[in-house]
């Protein structure tokens, strides 16, 4: 039985999983507090356009979340900040939090201003790079907490000054270090969740070399009005509306050399890409070349209502290589067509890589030392007395799932520091 | 509580370049007589917020309002304990979306002044609800089976209480009959361990098991459940606090399955349930004679993933078909075991177990539509084989396992809904009843789970297929029955390790629906919120739209037909409110007369002014969200627009739309969440009644020589900000097609 020095839990990773398991457990009556690398909290499901199968927007969800935090004086955060170290036992963690620098304190309205003044433009990483955003930037609308934030390229230049005597209310702090700062807890929940698999491994797909060939995480961006695009589904190469749309299922997944697990999801996200592509472009023609359609439970109603369009084909083979062809414009995919055994060179404008979810634990580790499984994953949920895995860090898998882990783990961090 | 109101006007962001906030400060102490206003020209600061403070302090305000930015934001600056606190939103939804200096923008931000003084005028501080009996912690597992015993086990860690009804003999369900299991990490079989689970549960002493025994009966709500517990002849009643609902499933009947499968043809073909039925001390053997196994085939998709039989896949039964296999490789090595499958579904981990399966030398066969021949003795499977295009015949088999799929236990049973149709159509003299026939009802069958004593019906509703599920992807433990949850396989098909979690997740539920329930707060979605119904019962006439429109089944009857709130159930969503249509149904700080209050605090122009009002009610959590981020970028819109937040579009009252065009306004027009299969909103039924009610005041209008194009429901998402401005303008010109309305200053 633990000896319960504290009550409170720390929640490392704010994405579905982890910003439920702080939620509930903030619900049944217990201090939480979130650690948060990015500067917004919600993680990954802020860049979805829609979920499967409903079809509707992450941000209402999230929505309702953050209003849960916000009448829970329960729930602390910590954004931009990342767990450092964590010493002691079940139900006494002393662990060292690093806040980096965000430049914009505490007394930011939001208003913009800084922005509107700003001439330095950035990389989206929230678009994954696919636009520009101003060095000094919301992260995205409904960016919780609403709090803009300085790129330390902005800070180190000529035009910091500027933008520092922009703000009318004296929220911007050029003189921000990073510190640490440290926390006593119960138990502790690791939510940190999951990346894409880097499609440059993926050679034989040529991403990175034809602008066309884009991964399906990019997609939900190109679909999303607040995306490089305004929404609108075009060819990054010239803007062009596609007119062949290929989804390459299994991209670096179910493979020895890549990701050898399935992540589970990318079957349900491609069929979800082609609704989005399908109402935009009512005569797109769309591939989707698989292995297994892997739509478990009632998800496979899904999948019939997307197979009733005829527009729609179902590959049943695996992508062997992606070329471009001669006149520098359509690609060309190498597919050995498992039905008739036949080596098929299919032609497509865009090309969608369904990469797979890779755990941020097979590189980023705990500081402390739990078991992992040969792909990195935490190899248990309790990766150690008092320690709790939740969500993509222990398995690849979809939101309603990954909530009802985060779910499980808050109540799990309970009873580790529950006084009995 | 004596009011003593304080207006606040927050000067930055913009605001006060774009409005004159003299003349708005007027409004509050001319036309308001609000005896405190200031302005600030950064109020959510930390010199803004003592300003306030000062005033609560020495001046003894107690009702502020803060016309600033939006409340979505500096929630944590406003907030003033024990004091009613609104927020005039002048920046998203005023100043970051109309012209700076123009006279609509400033009688935009007037109005939203006007209507925030009317609201804090009809609304008081909510009182916690208290029930009379004392609250239990106590928690109700149905179901001793694998995920039930796992929820009994969690809620005991925890430092609950536990009630666990079995209704067979022991405990263990359809796992205690498993010889081998195959879960996390996947790597291979191991041992099935239920019996360790099965003594620890026995001998905590927080756990009382009732095996062979059923719940008779339940009643009351979250925190003061009385549950009847029947065993042997004998009851026992409980006080409850929550419920696990974890009664797990069964197997298709595979006597339905299309005669190509060969079930019956052959004692040798078995279903994936018989084989862990039919381990012969220890071996598998072969089910005619029990002689040794040296062929067997294994046909997925038996009856699932086709509409004829179980149109969903069972999600565990590729795993279980690799284990099975597997434990015949591991019983003889040379026997030959073939997987015929239509899609192998091995998400995560499980894909190393399909990779071991492969290297054991299982042979794996696709194929959609394999058939068993069987006669006399013979047994063979012919399958198309998609890989290789070409046929295969597997012969001289011992014996073929057919994967037959789980039905959920709450799939059985009559649907009340029919049971009713057909009451009524007998009975003529329920005729008063059919003005209720325009509801959504629910599917609810008799399964003989849980017996509650609701007026809605005995067990939880459902979704398609009869699974009891959430149909909220954020939110999977979201029952339509509070302080109900159901986990395992009973809620969707599920593996071991998901079981244990959804069990654990279940219980966190429950342990937290008791917490909030002591202290009077609603669970989720509004979590926390103090308000609750409360109903002028001497005016009630007793048409039953509350207790039917209810979604969570929150209210009851009694033998008038009077309407029973039972407040710990209720999850405060209004919709109640807005159904009634003698509008006796109020919270302290929401009801029919407060917004009826913000309606008529607007000033609407005279008909030569050309200056038309549209009434934009929308859901607080998605739409008005919408509103606020087409702020944030700077998105303008038609300037005749006024919006009132609602908890739910399902608690607007018709009397609503009655004032306004009485009072002049010239448009209504209601934003609100899909509905329909994919529904989004988040009280399920909220904004299909609101259409549905408003689809009856067309008749209304055209009875008063009114255009029905006047009103207008609109399905918007949280991100439909994109169109939102587009939709609204197009609105104000309808309205300005239209004319106005002829009801105008009168």
């Amino acid at each position: 039985m633990a000896n319960t020095e504290t009550q409170s839990i720390l929640v490392v990773g704010s994405g579905m999983s982890g910003l439920t398991a702080a939620i509930e457990a903030a619900e049944a009556g217990y201090d939480t507090y979130i650690v948060e690398r990015n500067p917004y909290l919600g993680g990954r499901v802020n860049q979805l356009h829609h979920y499967f199968p409903k079809l509707c927007p992450p941000y209402c969800g999230l929505e309702i979340n953050f209003r849960r935090i916000k009448q829970n004086p329960r729930v602390h955060f910590f954004t931009m900040a990342e767990v450092e170290k964590i010493f002691g036992e079940e139900g006494d963690f002393e662990v060292t939090i690093r806040l980096s620098p965000r430049y914009v304190n505490e007394k930011c309205t939001g208003c913009g201003k800084c922005a509107e003044v700003c001439t330095m433009e950035i990389e989206n990483a929230f678009n994954y790079g696919m636009d520009k955003i101003k060095a000094a930037y919301l992260p995205h609308d409904m960016a919780f907490p609403m709090r803009y934030v300085l790129d330390p390229a902005l800070v180190k230049s000529d035009e910091a000054q500027k933008i520092k005597d922009s703000c009318p209310y004296d929220a911007i702090d050029l003189e921000m270090e990073s510190k640490t700062l440290d926390l006593k807890v119960g138990s502790i929940i690791w939510a940190t969740g999951w990346k894409p698999y880097d499609a440059n491994k993926l050679d034989m797909y040529g991403f990175g070399q034809y602008p066309d060939v884009i991964t399906n995480v990019m997609m939900e961006r190109l679909a999303s009005w607040t995306g490089p695009t305004k929404g609108k589904i075009i060819r990054p190469s010239d803007g062009e509306a596609p007119e062949t749309i290929a989804f390459v299922q299994c991209a670096g997944s179910r493979d020895e050399n890549h990701l050898p697990f399935c992540s589970g999801v990318c079957c349900l996200a491609s069929m979800k890409q082609a609704t989005y592509v399908r109402e935009q472009y009512p005569d797109a023609k769309i591939y989707i070349f698989f292995i297994d359609i892997r739509a478990t439970d009632r998800l496979e109603d899904f999948y019939n209502r997307v197979k009733e369009d005829e527009n729609i084909q179902f590959f049943k083979g695996k992508v062997a290589k992606i070329t471009q062809d001669e006149n520098g414009k359509d690609l060309v995919l190498r597919v050995e067509d498992t039905t008739t055994e036949e080596l098929r060179e299919i032609s497509a404008d865009l090309v969608v890589l369904a990469t797979g979810m890779q755990p941020n634990t097979s590189d980023t580790p705990l500081p402390v030392e739990v078991p992992y499984d040969d792909y990195g994953f935490v190899a248990s949920q309790n990766a150690k007395p008092g320690i709790y895995a939740a969500g993509c860090v222990r398995t690849p898998t979809f939101v309603s799932e990954v909530v009802q882990d985060g779910t499980a783990a808050a109540l799990k961090a309970i009873q580790s520091v529950v006084r009995r | 509580m004596e009011k003593k109101t304080a207006v606040y006007i927050c000067t930055g962001c913009g605001i006060g370049d774009a409005l004159d906030t003299e003349q708005l400060s007027k409004v509050a102490t001319d036309e308001g007589s609000v005896p405190i206003c200031r302005n600030h020209n950064y109020l959510c600061s930390q010199e803004g917020v003592e300003f306030i403070k000062n005033d609560i302090d020495n001046e003894g305000a107690n009702t502020l309002i803060i016309a600033a930015c939006s409340h979505r934001v500096m929630y944590d600056a406003f907030n003033f304990e024990n004091c009613i606190v609104d927020r005039v939103n002048i920046r998203e939804q005023v100043v970051w979306c109309q012209k700076p200096g123009d006279e609509d923008t400033q009688m935009m931000a007037e109005d939203y002044l006007r209507m925030a003084m009317a609201k804090v005028d009809n609304m008081e501080l909510p009182e916690p609800y208290k029930p009379e009996e004392e609250i239990s912690r106590d928690i109700l597992v149905v179901g001793g089976g694998l995920t039930g015993m796992t929820s009994a086990l969690d809620a005991a860690k925890a430092g609950h209480s536990v009630v666990l009804v079995e209704k067979e003999s022991q405990l263990g369900g359809f796992q205690g009959r498993v010889q081998k299991v195959a879960t996390f990490p996947y790597k291979g079989t191991e041992d099935n361990d239920l019996e360790a689970l099965i003594q620890e549960v026995t001998q905590n002493e927080k756990i009382k098991v009732y095996t062979g025994a059923k719940v008779d009966k339940t009643v009351g709500g979250p925190g003061v459940f009385e549950a009847t517990i029947s065993q042997n002849g004998t009851t026992a009643e409980h006080r409850i606090g929550a419920i696990v609902l974890a009664a797990g499933w069964q197997p298709y009947d595979p006597k339905k399955l299309d005669e190509k499968l060969g079930f019956g043809a052959s004692p040798n073909v078995i279903t994936n349930v018989m084989f862990e039925e039919s381990f012969n001390g220890g071996e598998i053997s072969r089910p005619s004679d029990g002689k040794d196994v040296t062929n067997v085939a294994f046909l997925q998709c038996a009856g699932q993933r086709d509409p004829d039989h179980l149109p969903y896949c069972s999600s565990v039964c590729c795993v279980t078909a690799l284990k099975q296999a597997l434990q015949i490789k591991a019983q003889n090595q040379d026997a030959n075991v073939f997987v015929v499958y239509k899609e192998m579904r091995t998400p995560g981990q499980s894909e190393d177990l399909y990779r071991k399966a492969q290297e054991e030398g299982i042979t794996f066969i696709r194929c959609q539509s394999p058939e068993v021949k069987a006669s006399g003795e013979s047994l063979a499977v012919e399958a198309e084989d998609e890989l290789l295009g070409e046929a295969v015949i597997m012969e001289d088999l011992d014996m073929v396992v057919l994967a037959t799929g789980m039905v959920p236990v709450t799939a059985f049973g009559m649907d009340i809904t029919q049971e009713e149709k057909e009451k009524k159509e007998e009975d003529e003299a329920k005729k008063g009843e059919e003005d209720l026939d325009d509801i959504p009802l629910d599917v609810i069958r008799r399964s003989d789970l849980l017996n509650l004593e609701y007026r809605q019906g005995p067990e939880l509703p459902a979704l398609r297929y009869d699974f009891p599920d959430s149909h909220f992807i954020c939110f999977p433990y979201e029952s339509r029955r509070t302080g109900i949850y159901p986990a395992g396989c009973v809620r969707r098909p599920m593996g071991i390790a998901t079981a244990q979690e959804d069990a654990a997740g279940a219980v966190m539920k429950a342990i937290q629906c008791i917490e909030l329930t002591s202290q009077g707060a609603a669970v989720h979605p509004r979590v926390g919120d103090m308000s609750f119904p409360e109903f002028a019962m001497q005016r009630c006439t007793q048409c039953k739209r509350c207790t039917v429109e209810c979604p969570f089944g929150a209210i009851n009857e009694d033998e008038e037909a009077n309407p029973l709130p039972q407040i710990t159930r209720c999850r405060r969503c209004g919709v109640c409110m807005g159904a009634c249509p003698e509008r006796i149904i109020s919270f302290k700080n929401y009801s029919v007369q407060m917004i009826g209050a913000m309606i008529k605090a607007i000033n609407v122009p005279e008909e030569d002014e050309e200056k038309p009002r549209i009434l934009v009610l929308a859901c607080e959590n998605d739409a008005y969200a919408a509103l606020d981020m087409a702020g944030i970028n700077r998105m303008k819109y038609n300037a005749w627009i006024r919006v009132i937040p609602l908890r739910c579009l399902g608690s607007m009252n018709l009397v609503w739309i009655a004032d306004s065009l009485s009072k002049g306004i010239d448009g209504i027009i209601l934003l609100g969440c899909k509905h329909g299969d994919d529904y989004q909103c988040h009280f399920i039924k909220g904004s299909e009644l609101a259409d549905i009610r408003l689809s009856k005041v067309s008749e209304t209008l055209n009875r008063l020589a009114l255009e029905s194009e006047r009103v207008r429901f609109e399905t918007v998402s949280i991100i439909d900000y994109d169109r939102l401005p587009a939709v609204l303008d197009e609105f104000a010109e309808t309205i300005d097609e239209v004319g106005p309305n002829p009801f105008k200053g009168w």
